[in-house]
Formats: C-alpha cells, structure tokens, sequence
C-alpha cells in the first residue's frame, strides 16, 4: 500500500497538532520537536510525518511531495489559488490576522480616511488584496520578523501581523485598529492524493476531524 | 550579458537532446498510428492566428496564458497558440461544416506565458483527440477509451480516472436561483472542498432549505463506486439534468470497467476544473507519484457557436514530453553498423542494402578515429576475402 505523507511546520503548529494525532491513533516514533529527522515514522506503519517550515507546507502538498499538511489559514491565505483541498479547520493554534499601529498614531487616526497607507508584513498578498477590496492603496515592506520595531523607527506607519494575546503589540506601543481575519489551522490534502488514495486518506481526515471536534 | 549566461534557455523552455528526442518521436508516432486506426485525421493549425479567432469562446484564463504580437502586415494582434483544441473546433465548424460526427487529432507546439505547475514547461507538445458533433454518453465513452489507449500506448502504468460532470453544480446552482457573487465564492470554496466555508456560504444566503442541502452535499460526494447511488438518494429532489448527468457518468465508468478492469475509477462530483469551458463529462487520468493530472479532457458543446455553428464536443488532450517523461525509460540503444568512406561501388551497394533492410549504418569519415560506439554502433562493416561482411565491434 502506497504510505501517506503527512507535512507539519516547527513551532506552535506542531505543539498543538502533536497530541490531535495522538488523538486518532499516529504517534511519531521520534519526538518531531526535538529531533534533527525530516522525515519520521509513526506508529502507523502506512504514515510519515515530515517536518517542514510553515511557509513551505502549501507547496509540499501542492505538488505532491505530502498527501496531507497542517496549515495556518494565514499561510494559505497569502499562498493563495486553489491548487490544494482544505479540508478542516483543526481549529487549534488559533490567533487573528491584524492591522496594527502606534498608539500615538491611533489616537488621532481615521480608517474611514485611509487612502494610502504604508505597511510593514510578513503577508503581502493578503495586505494588498484586504486593503484593494476596500479601495485604499498600499506600498508594501515585505519583512520576515520583528514587525513591532518596523513602525518604531520609521519604516512605516502600520503593519499587518498575526495577534495573538496582543502582549508583544502592547511591549512595543502598538494598538489593533482593523480585524483581517481569524486564523487556525487547516488540514490540506494534495489533490491528486485525495483521487489515488482516497481510501486510507478518507479514513484519516475522519479521524482527524473526530480528534478535533471532540 | 555574460559569455556564460548566453546559452542560457528561457524559463520553462528547455531542448530535447538526441536520445530523448527520437524517444519523443517514437511516441508521436505511436499515438498518430493509434488515432489513424479509430478513424482520427490528422490536423496541422498555424502556430499564431488574429488573436480575436484564437481567444473566441476560451475565456480569459487563456487570454493571460496567450504570448500576443503585433502583426507587421496588418497591424492587427496575433496570439501564439496556448491550446490547439479551439483551433480544432475552429476547423471542424469553419472548414469541414460536416453534418455528421468529426473526429480530428493533433499534435504540435504550444506555449503558455506562464508554467502550469511547479517548475513546469511553458512550450508543451500538445496532442489531442476531439470527436465533434454527437452529444450522447456514446462519444464520451468513446474518447475515454481512446485516452486510456494512449496512456497504454506511452507505456503508463497503474494510471487512474478520475470522473466528473460540471452539468451537477451548474443545475443544482440555477435551480437554486444563487446570484452571481455566492456562486463565484461558492464555486471556489468547492474546488477547495473546503467545507466549512461551503456552510458558512450557504448559511448565509436566502435560498430554498432542499436546494441549500443538495448543494452542501457535493463537496463529499466524491469517492469510488458507492458515490453515484449516494448522490441518486442525495440528490433525488432536484432537476431532471442532475439525474442525466448521474447516468452518463455511470455509463462512462462501466465501460472503463469493462475494458480496463485494472484502471482505478474514482468520481468527484464537485470537480469543477474548467467549469467555465466544459458543459458535460470531465475526467483526468493519474498515476502514482505524480502530483498532477497527466491527461484531461470533457465535453464542451456549444463552442463552435462562434464561429458559426454550434456543434456537441469531446475530447482529451496531453503533454507529450510529459508523458514521455513519465515512460519507462526504453530498452537500450538500436545500435547500427559503422561502414568506411564507401569509395567503390561494391561497398556502396552493401550499404544501400543494409539501409533498405531497416539497419542503421553510419559512414565513418576519414580522419580522427572515435570508434564506432561513439557513433552509437555496436558493428562494423569490414571487408573479408572479397566480401563486405559486418561483425561486431572489436573482432576485426
């Protein structure tokens, strides 16, 4: 029987992700979070987990190279098309997709005034489209981290990031002022795999979807 | 530009060297013989057209994968041809205006401005098989059968159908009276399975409770054999075409069964791919360890109406680099039989009949001696007591 290939990202995807496929009977036989392996068997013996970064899973599993993979909505968001199925929302790893900006700014600031803006991101795609939709023009940064300090030291005014208690926006003076969208992770399959496979990968979207209802 | 990145091809354009290339034609020539033998003829559509024949009745998705120039006679636009099936269609309506079924097939180059996938091609070998002007399940039947012998033919194994019918999400949205903007959204949520968006979309649009539930059912109504009687239950309240369409797709599937019991059938009632083009039957043909779809096809009525008369259409079409690609490499080299510079007219004689009798038979020119594998021969011709005689490399 042909294997099936799960891809998962490092960090907080993993953590929560980890005790879901516990949950519908697949345990690593190594501990993904700690181990150097990028590929790793389970205690089933038709699955493999492979690990990868979490920007990386929607092309994994586009092109085949996993079945299935866990993914921030975030990610597929900016990814963008419908090359892939997006099966499941996990509903775990949950957080929001913001615009934020200084809170000096915010205090005399107007978004119905918007009509070009200055943004720092890790989500251009995403940033242009949201804010295209609304007919406000953007010059986009495109940043890899830190994006509290963009607004800092004059890089931009605003940036879109995800939020997920708000501490880290707060440590830097920053405030929410527009919600994006809500985020969690979804559950994606390759769509030639879901034609190929669909026994084995039907029955492990149902447990899935068991482990995260439940 | 450096000397070194000179030579460079452009993206997604490459050359096909000697051994892949006769590989390539082998193949073509296959898949000609086997089109000739169902009765198919051959074709030959320009390479650019006037950009308003090229695009008619295609969309806009193509319209983007078009490479357009300006023609300098008549100061008009020409488009490249990103797909040769509306050149077919064009021919079979324009040209041949026969008032019974047109089978027609083609091979030659296409280019697209953009890769389909991943570190794809952007100048395809297109070959195809279109079948015009009957609109039964008969002639789907028949160009599903004609794909699978092609796939045979390149040598794929362990291939897999996949077959759906874009007349169910079509019917079940009209009679469902959708406006335009949840149909689109709608629409793309399905070619995602994304089900949670479907409720959502449906949760919150104004329409009939027994429409809004058969349309919330076509995102699992995918799957092998228990899918078409689960959609017949599922299904039963809505439009005649929908049960139609049901019996076309089984109609296809068992005669898949029937001549290729080894091919895997799976159904996706929710597949939408090329929604806006097709009208009746799609199906895609797959193989393991291959991400995408190695051939597709379906039926397109109607596209003939622009140019002049609407004729019932199906058909399939593929990569033929791809699918030599994804071949079994092929047993080794023919080989053939390296001969001296024929200066007389004995030698000469021997060679012409060699050549006649189908042997391949490279003349070494005098000077710079590679040896005869260099020239991929795997015999000489060398003259003994009188006669040219041929032996194998390295016994002279």
């Amino acid at each position: 029987m042909l294997p099936l290939t799960i891809a998962l990202s490092k960090g907080r995807i993993l953590e929560e992700v980890l005790p879901l496929l516990a949950r519908a009977g697949i345990e690593p036989a190594e501990n993904p979070l700690e181990s150097r392996k990028l590929v790793i068997d389970t205690s089933r013996p038709d699955v493999k987990v492979v690990i990868i970064r979490a920007a990386d899973v929607p092309t994994y599993v586009q092109y085949g190279a996993a079945d299935l993979g866990v993914a921030g909505k975030d990610v597929l968001m900016e990814y963008g098309g419908d090359g892939l199925y997006e099966l499941l929302d996990l509903k775990i790893a949950a957080c929001r997709l913001m615009v934020a900006e200084p809170a000096r700014l915010a205090e005399r600031d107007d978004p119905h005034q918007w009509t070009r803006l200055r943004i720092a991101t890790k989500y251009p795609v995403t940033t242009r489209r949201h804010f295209a939709e609304k007919g406000i023009q953007t010059d986009i940064i495109k940043l890899y981290g830190s994006m509290e300090l963009a607004p800092l030291v004059g890089l931009c005014d605003r940036i879109v990031d995800l939020v997920g208690t708000g501490k880290t926006l707060r440590a830097n003076g920053l405030v929410e002022v527009e919600h994006i969208a809500d985020i969690s992770a979804w559950l994606v399959a390759n769509k030639a795999s879901m034609k190929m496979k669909h026994g084995p990968l039907k029955g492990l979207v149902q447990s899935l979807a068991v482990a995260a209802g439940g | 530009m450096s000397d070194k990145d000179r030579w460079l091809l452009p993206e997604g354009i490459e050359e096909i060297l000697p051994a892949e290339a006769f590989r390539l034609e082998a193949l073509r020539r296959r898949l000609l013989d086997l089109f000739f033998s169902c009765g198919y003829e051959l074709v030959m559509p320009p390479m650019i057209e006037f950009l308003e024949s090229l695009l008619t009745g295609t969309g806009r998705d193509m319209d983007l994968q078009t490479f357009k120039l300006t023609d300098q006679l008549s100061g008009r636009m020409m488009g490249v041809r990103a797909d040769m099936t509306p050149q077919a269609a064009r021919i079979d309506a324009h040209y041949l205006k026969r008032d019974f079924p047109a089978r027609l097939c083609y091979v030659g180059t296409v280019l697209h401005t953009r890769p389909d996938e991943f570190a794809g091609s952007r100048e395809l070998l297109q070959v195809g098989a279109e079948l015009f002007g009957h609109p039964g399940p008969q002639s789907d039947i028949e160009i599903v059968g004609l794909l699978l012998a092609a796939l045979q033919v390149a040598g794929l194994r362990e291939v897999h159908m996949d077959l759906g019918h874009v007349g169910v999400f079509r019917q079940l949205a009209t009679a469902a009276g959708l406006d335009a903007g949840v149909e689109g959204a709608l629409f793309d949520a399905l070619q995602r399975k994304s089900r949670p968006e479907i409720d959502a979309l449906l949760g919150q649009c104004d329409i009939a409770a027994a429409a809004k539930q058969a349309l919330a059912v076509l995102v699992d109504l995918n799957g092998d054999d228990g899918v078409l009687a689960r959609a017949r239950a599922q299904l039963s309240g809505t439009p005649a075409p929908v049960g139609q369409a049901l019996d076309t797709l089984q109609s296809v599937a068992a005669s898949i069964r029937r001549e290729y019991p080894d091919v895997p059938v799976y159904f996706d009632l929710a597949e939408l791919r090329g929604y806006r083009y097709y009208t009746g039957v799609v199906f895609s043909a797959f193989i393991p360890r291959h991400g995408y779809a190695v051939a597709q096809g379906g039926r397109y009525d109607g596209i003939g109406r622009a140019f002049g008369r609407a004729r019932a259409a199906t058909g399939f079409s593929a990569d033929l680099r791809l699918l030599a690609k994804l071949a079994p490499a092929a047993a080794a080299a023919h080989g053939g039989i390296l001969a001296p510079f024929p200066d007389a007219d004995a030698l000469r004689e021997r060679i012409s009949s060699l050549r006649a009798a189908g042997e391949r038979v490279v003349v070494h020119l005098p000077g710079g001696d590679v040896g005869a594998a260099a020239h991929g021969c795997d015999r000489e011709l060398v003259e003994r007591d009188g006669a040219w005689t041929v032996i194998p490399v390295g016994q002279s």
